[in-house]
C-alpha cells in the first residue's frame, strides 16, 4: 500500500471479486480486513485475486503465532487529550488574573476561579504527568538521575505551591504553566515516537519459514502447520519453497540455495541422503525428504537463539544528558535551599516562596523538549528520505559509530544483477540470440543473469527445440543452425580445464560439438557503494567486509574499498556474529551494514544494525533501521546527519540554561510573579522548538541533499 | 456579577462535552489510521442519488 490510489483498489475489491462484501484498508498498519459471503467466492479465490492485482498478502508462522491481536496504545493520546483540555481552560480562567492582580473582580471571584483551576488541574497531575513522575521514581530506586527527575520535581513544586496558594487563598499558582509543560512535554514524546508501524524491525527466522508444507502420510499429502511437523516425517517441498527443518533427502538428488542462510549465491547439489539444513531454498524439481530435527530444534533456530540476547547499550550522547540532568538537579536544589537560608533569616514566607520559585522555574522543560523534537523531526525526514529507523535511539547511537561492517553479497554488491564477460571466440549475433533463448528456458540462477544480459543487448528470438535441461548441470537446446550446450565442465563432458570453481563462476558453451569458450560472471558491486565508502573513509570509520562467498573477489574489494586488512571471507551466520562482537570487544561501536537472514543474528548484535531491502515491504531481518536499496550510497551522509543532531541539541541545552537564569534572577528574590512564569515558559518551549525543528531541517538540507 | 460564574460552568460542560467526544472517538480508534479515512471521502459513490427525479416531479418543492 503506497498511495490513495492503493486504498481506492483494494476498498473496492467487491467489484473485481463477487463476493466480497466489505473490505477495509488500515494504512498505517498496511492491513486490508475483508467480510467475504464464502457461497460466493472463497479465501483462496481471494489471496490469488489480492495477488493478481500486486497486493500479496503476507503469510507466516510469526503471524500465526500472535494469539492475541496487539492493541495499539493510545494512553498517551488520552493524556494528550486531557492535559490540552486543562490547559486550554485553565489559561482562560487566569486570563483575568494576568492582567489585574485577582484586584479586577473582587475576592469571591478569584476564590471561585481558583477552586474551578484546582479541580481542572488534579487530572492532569495524577494522569497525565503520571508517566514522568513514575519515571522518576524508578530511577531513583535506581539510584541515578534520568531527565525525569529534573520535570518531577518542578511539576511536583508546582502542584503543591499552587495547591497551598489556593486552598489557603493567599494566591493564583502555577498550575497554568504547569499543564501547558505537561501538555508540551507529552507531545514532545509522541512526536519522538514516531514509529514506522508497517514495518519489521523485529521479525526472526519464523517470519522466513512457510507457515505450512505438505506432509506424506500413508501415500496422501495433508497439509500441516510447520509447528506440528514430527521427526520422520516425510514432506514434500516444492520448487522456490524454504525448507522449514533440518531434514535428509529421499528423492535422488536436489539443488539448494543456501542464500538466505550463508549468503554464498551459489546453489548447492545434494545427492540421496543428505542433509539439508533448514532455510535452504529448493530450486527446480519438486523433493521428498524426512524431517530430522524439529522447526525449533533446527540449526537456524539455535543459531539465532544461540545469540538474541541483545545487550541494550547507552550511546555517550544519553550518558552526556544524564551527566546535565544531575548537575542540573544538584545545582537546582542548591540555589533553592541558598535563597531558602537567605531570606529565612528576613521573612519565612518570602523563603519558602523563594524555595519554590526556584523549583518551579528551573524545571527541565527544554532539556526534555529539545531532544524529543530534534529527533522526531530527523526521524520524519529520513523517513521520506527512504530511510527508516527503528527509534530514536537509533539516532543516538548512530552517533557513536566508530567502525562500520558490510556484508558483501546483496548489500555491497547488487543482488539480482552481475557482470558476465564472455571468454573465448567472438560470437555472431544469431549464435547469441540461441544462447538468449536458451538461457531464458532455464530457471538457474546464471542463466537468468545471462539471458538479462543478452535480452538487454536486444538479442532474442530464435527457434529453439530439444530443450532438454539437467537440473543444476546445465542445459541444451537445438536453433536452426547450432546444437548448443551450455553448463559446468562435468555437463559438457569437457577436459579443459578452464578457470572454474573459486577465481568466477564460469559456464562453458558448447555449440556444435565445439567449446566455443565460457561466460565468466562478476558480481556486480553497486554503483554508489564506491563513492560512498570513499566518504566513510575521509570521515575517519574503519570499514570492513564480510562475505559468505568464496576469496576470488578479494582483489577486486580491496581496489574498491582501498584496503587490504579487514576483508573476511566464507563468515558462516555464526563467524559474522563473532567478527561483530570481536569489534565491539575491542572498544569498537560497530555499525553493521547487511540484507540476508544471513546477516540477521550479526545485525541484532552490533551496536547499530542496518538492513538493507530492494523494497521495504520484502523479507528484512530484524535490525535496527532499514535502508532501501537504492539509498545505499547514503550511510555516510546519514552517520553525520546523526552527528549534527547531537550538537543542535547541545546548543538547545545552552538556550534553554539562558532562559532559566533569566527565571531565576526573579526566583531568588522571591519575586517569581505566576504572570511571568506564564510568559517565560510559552516562550522557552516555543522558541526551543521552533530551534531544533529549523535546525535539523537545515542540516538535512544540507547534509542530506543527495540522498 | 455572578451571571460569570453560571456562563461558566456551562462553558466547562460544553467544554466536557468535547473532552468526552476526543476520548470516545480515541476509544472507537478514529485516530488509530489517519490516512485512508482522508481518502476515502474522495471516493465517488457508487449509488446514483434518486431525489433528484422527485425534484422534478414536484417543482413546488424548490
Amino acid at each position: 500500500m503506497h498511495c490513495s490510489s492503493c486504498i481506492w483498489l483494494l476498498e473496492h475489491l467487491g467489484k473485481l471479486e463477487k463476493g466480497i462484501l466489505r473490505s477495509h484498508t488500515d494504512f498505517i498498519q498496511k492491513e486490508l480486513s475483508i467480510v467475504y459471503d464464502p457461497t460466493q467466492t472463497s479465501l483462496r479465490k481471494i489471496v490469488e485475486k489480492l495477488h493478481q492485482i500486486g497486493y500479496p498478502p503476507e503469510l507466516n508462522l510469526k503471524q500465526t503465532d500472535k494469539s492475541e491481536k496487539v492493541v495499539r496504545s493510545r494512553s498517551r493520546i488520552y493524556k494528550i487529550g486531557i492535559a490540552g483540555f486543562a490547559f486550554g481552560n485553565i489559561m482562560l480562567l487566569s486570563f483575568p488574573e494576568y492582567f489585574s492582580g485577582g484586584t479586577y473582580h473582587g475576592e469571591d471571584f478569584s476564590r471561585a476561579f481558583g477552586y474551578i483551576i484546582l479541580f481542572l488541574s488534579l487530572p492532569v497531575f495524577f494522569y497525565s504527568a503520571g508517566e514522568f513522575l513514575e519515571n522518576a521514581l524508578l530511577s531513583f530506586r535506581q539510584r541515578t538521575i534520568n531527565i525525569d527527575v529534573p520535570i518531577a520535581i518542578g511539576i511536583v513544586a508546582m502542584f503543591l505551591r499552587s495547591s497551598y496558594e489556593i486552598l489557603s487563598g493567599s494566591g493564583p499558582g502555577y498550575f497554568d504553566s504547569m499543564t501547558g509543560l505537561v501538555f508540551f512535554m507529552l507531545i514532545g514524546r509522541n512526536f519522538q515516537n514516531k514509529t514506522y508501524q508497517w514495518l519489521s524491525f523485529d521479525r526472526d527466522y519464523k517470519s522466513y519459514f512457510p507457515i505450512a508444507v505438505s506432509r506424506i502420510y500413508s501415500n496422501r499429502q495433508e497439509v500441516v502447520s510447520v509447528n506440528e511437523l514430527k521427526v520422520n516425517d516425510r514432506i514434500f517441498i516444492r520448487n522456490l519453497e524454504i525448507i522449514p527443518a533440518d531434514v535428509l533427502l529421499i528423492s535422488e538428488s536436489a539443488e539448494i540455495d543456501y542464500s538466505f542462510v550463508t549468503g554464498e549465491s551459489r546453489p548447492v547439489r545434494c545427492e540421496k541422503g543428505d542433509r539439508i539444513f533448514a532455510g535452504g531454498r529448493l530450486n527446480g524439481n519438486p523433493a521428498e525428504v524426512v524431517v530430522q530435527q524439529e522447526v525449533s530444534q533446527s540449526y537456524l533456530t539455535q543459531l539465532w537463539n544461540q545469540s538474541s540476547g541483545k545487550q541494550e547499550y547507552k550511546s555517550g550522547f544519553q550518558k552526556v544528558v544524564e551527566k546535565i540532568s544531575r548537575w542540573f538537579v544538584v545545582i537546582t536544589l542548591l540555589i533553592a535551599v541558598g535563597s531558602f537560608l537567605y531570606w529565612y533569616a528576613i521573612d519565612f514566607n518570602r523563603a519558602l516562596h523563594a524555595f519554590t520559585s526556584v523549583l518551579v522555574i528551573a524545571c527541565a522543560c527544554a532539556l526534555a523538549l529539545s531532544a524529543p523534537f530534534t529527533f522526531g523531526n530527523m526521524i520524519r525526514i529520513l523517513g521520506k528520505k527512504g530511510i527508516y529507523l527503528k527509534n530514536t535511539n537509533v539516532l543516538e547511537k548512530l552517533a557513536d559509530i566508530d567502525t562500520v561492517v558490510f556484508d558483501k553479497t546483496g548489500t555491497l554488491t547488487e543482488a539480482e544483477n552481475a557482470t558476465v564477460e564472455f571468454d573465448g571466440i567472438p560470437l555472431s549475433p544469431e549464435l547469441k540470440k540461441a544462447i538468449a533463448d536458451l538461457a531464458n528456458a532455464s530457471s538457474h540462477p546464471l542463466s537468468r543473469i545471462l539471458a538479462k544480459k543478452l535480452k538487454d543487448e536486444g538479442h532474442t528470438n530464435s527457434q529453439l527445440s530439444n530443450v532438454v535441461e539437467k537440473e543444476g548441470l546445465g542445459i541444451s537446446g537445438q536453433s536452426k543452425q547450432f546444437f548448443i550446450r551450455l553448463g559446468s565442465s562435468k555437463f559438457l563432458n569437457d577436459s579443459t580445464t578452464y578457470p572454474s570453481g573459486f577465481q568466477t563462476t564460469t559456464v562453458g558453451l558448447q555449440v556444435n560439438g565445439e567449446l566455443l569458450g565460457y561466460f565468466k560472471f562478476h558480481n556486480r558491486y553497486r554503483p554508489s557503494a564506491s563513492p560512498m565508502v570513499q566518504k566513510l573513509k575521509r570521515d575517519g570509520y574503519i570499514l570492513s567486509v564480510i562475505s559468505g562467498d568464496h576469496e576470488h573477489e578479494r582483489s577486486r574489494l580491496a581496489t574498491l574499498i582501498g584496503q587490504e586488512e579487514g576483508l573476511a571471507f566464507e563468515q558462516k551466520p555464526e563467524d559474522k556474529v563473532s567478527y561483530v562482537v570481536g569489534l565491539q570487544q575491542q572498544g569498537k561501536k560497530v555499525m553493521m551494514v547487511g540484507d540476508g537472514l544471513n546477516d540477521a543474528v550479526a545485525l541484532l548484535n552490533s551496536h547499530v544494525g542496518l538492513a538493507v531491502a530492494e523494497d521495504i515491504n520484502n523479507f528484512t531481518p530484524g535490525c535496527d533501521g532499514i535502508l532501501l536499496s537504492k539509498k545505499f550510497g547514503s550511510i555516510g551522509a546519514l552517520l553525520a546527519f546523526a552527528k549534527s543532531g547531537q550538537r543542535i541539541i547541545i546548543i538547545s541545552f545552552i538556550i534553554s540554561l539562558l532562559y532559566n537564569f533569566t527565571g531565576l534572577w526573579f526566583a531568588v528574590q522571591g519575586t517569581l510573579s505566576p504572570v511571568i512564569a506564564a510568559i517565560l515558559m510559552p516562550i522557552s518551549t516555543s522558541s526551543l522548538v521552533i530551534y531544533t525543528v529549523l535546525a535539523s531541517s537545515y542540516k538535512a538540507r544540507t547534509l542530506l541533499k543527495d540522498a | 456579577m455572578s451571571v460569570i460564574l453560571i456562563l461558566i460552568t456551562c462553558s466547562l460542560l460544553v467544554a466536557g462535552g468535547f473532552l468526552a467526544g476526543f476520548l470516545w472517538s480515541v476509544r472507537t480508534g478514529q485516530f488509530d489510521d489517519d490516512i485512508s479515512p482522508a481518502v476515502r471521502i474522495l471516493f465517488d459513490d457508487e449509488t446514483v442519488p434518486k431525489p433528484i427525479e422527485n425534484k422534478i416531479k414536484n417543482p413546488d418543492n424548490v
